[in-house]
């Protein structure tokens, strides 16, 4: 197992290159809290049940994602600031396959 | 005035333990929460959610979680003050504590307990440019008073449970009901989707999906909304209000002012004693508080809860001598004369 390397645009629009773990289970919104790119109580505030969309992100890369799960499209639904590329950090674990991901947080809400 | 031996902020599943671990100890406790009802995140967010990491149950949905801990500690008699945000704290001569509440309820207590999880839980205000001009004239984030509403047109946003809920309710008292979504789906309780569906067919629930609302039009109060179909589709809808219910988000909010040391939103806390915070006599407990190496466990709250509380004991009664005592063996006294205790053994004589 080997780490992966992830792209991430903090919401103060600085970029940070992280590396992240494929083999602790951890999903996206994990990792940015791990590296503590937005403050604590702004992202992961249902701890990662789809049910907040704190953890919103923007996918600026081509990675195939897994498919979006009922929950994860009907919080979308009435999240602020979707666009088309949105997806919930919580719902991306974190697999060899993302090696190379760019995601962008969407703002706090 | 609300006087109460451990004024407790908050009355998730960290604030009702307290009241349970404060009243072996003979404390009372009065509970303040933004919520209207008890539970925190647990009845809020997740009720439906197992949890599978509390010491002895394998398996507890959140909402029956919050209902054991309820059961719990009722022989303790806990005084609630729901629906209300703690707003401001004073230290008095006698060096208690008065905590006021957006709502003007004054609470005084020798001890104040923050157990407030990620904050009080606030409507999330969708991002549209000119809404604040209209909070209060049109523009309402939750409903207080129906009655507001009797014979006016109404649009509500949003696709879960509480938009589809007041959606039905107000059907029977405003002059007309429109619900605006971004989907055709809802994520609200089934039954709740029929009956909407029910009253749309009956043309008295006017469905715009999916929709969305990107504007407030109006002078001095709210007139019309403006509403996007597929954002090109854009017309202005005539309504006297505005309900968005896009559900509510924590934030620390005016606990933050109240000079207690604050380090990545969260308070402070002596873990190595009793998770006191800077100002002796407050003390912090469960997600919003923070120390080396703290995690937000339901649990690690009802630990810290049993600690504070013996040390919330010792300040109250200084020069009082105490012992811990198990529950198996002293029982429980409740403060409403109930009393719980080990069945006596038997004893029987073989001849």
């Amino acid at each position: 197992m080997k780490d992966i390397t992830i792209k991430i645009t903090d919401r103060e629009g600085v970029l940070h290159k992280i590396e992240a773990p494929t083999d602790m289970a951890m999903n996206l919104m994990e990792v940015i809290r791990s590296y503590e790119l937005a403050p604590e109580g702004t992202i992961g505030v249902c701890g990662g049940m789809a049910m907040c969309a704190s953890c919103q992100c923007y996918v600026k890369s081509d990675h195939e994602l897994p498919e979006m799960g009922i929950d994860e499209d009907m919080m979308l639904a009435e999240a602020f600031h979707v666009k088309d590329n949105s997806r919930l950090g919580c719902q991306i674990p974190i697999t060899q396959d993302l090696n190379g991901l760019e995601v962008e947080l969407a703002p706090e809400s | 005035m609300i006087t109460t031996d451990i004024l407790i902020i908050g009355a998730g599943p960290t604030g009702l333990f307290t009241v349970f671990e404060a009243g072996l100890l003979k404390l009372r406790c009065h509970l303040i929460d933004a919520l209207p009802q008890a539970g925190g995140q647990c009845s809020e967010i997740y009720p439906k959610k197992p949890i599978y990491d509390i010491p002895g149950f394998p398996e507890i949905l959140a909402g029956d979680l919050t209902t054991n801990l309820l059961e719990q500690c009722k022989q303790f008699e806990p005084g609630f003050t729901l629906g209300e945000r703690a707003e401001t704290i004073e230290k008095q001569e006698d060096g208690s504590f008065i905590v006021t509440t957006n709502k003007g309820t004054k609470h005084k207590a020798p001890i104040v307990a923050i157990a407030g999880g990620l904050g009080s839980f606030e409507p999330r205000k969708p991002p549209i440019p000119n809404i604040a001009n209209f909070e209060d004239k049109g523009v309402e984030y939750m409903i207080r008073e129906p009655e507001l509403y009797r014979d006016k047109n109404v649009v509500i946003a949003g696709g879960g449970d509480s938009a589809l809920d007041w959606s039905i309710f107000l059907t029977a008292i405003a002059k007309s009901v429109t619900l605006v979504h971004r989907r055709n789906e809802f994520r609200g309780a089934l039954d709740s989707v029929e009956k909407v569906q029910e009253l749309k067919d009956a043309g008295k629930i006017n469905l715009i999906t999916p929709a969305e609302i990107t504007g407030v039009v109006g002078d001095n109060h709210i007139t019309g909304v403006v509403i996007s179909k597929n954002n090109e589709d854009e017309y202005i809808l005539e309504t006297d209000h505005f309900i968005p219910l896009f559900g509510l988000a924590p934030k620390l909010g005016p606990i933050a002012n109240w000079g207690l040391e604050i380090e990545k939103n969260a308070i402070k806390v002596n873990n190595a004693l009793d998770y006191q915070t800077n100002i002796p006599g407050i003390y912090a407990i469960g997600d919003v508080n923070t120390y080396p190496g703290k995690l937000k466990l339901i649990l690690c709250g009802f630990h810290e809860a049993t600690l504070m509380c013996q040390s919330a004991f010792q300040r109250i009664f200084p020069d009082k001598k105490y012992v811990m005592k198990y529950t198996t063996v002293g029982g429980v006294d409740g403060f409403d004369g109930t009393r719980k205790e080990a069945p006596k053994a038997v004893v029987k004589k073989i001849n």
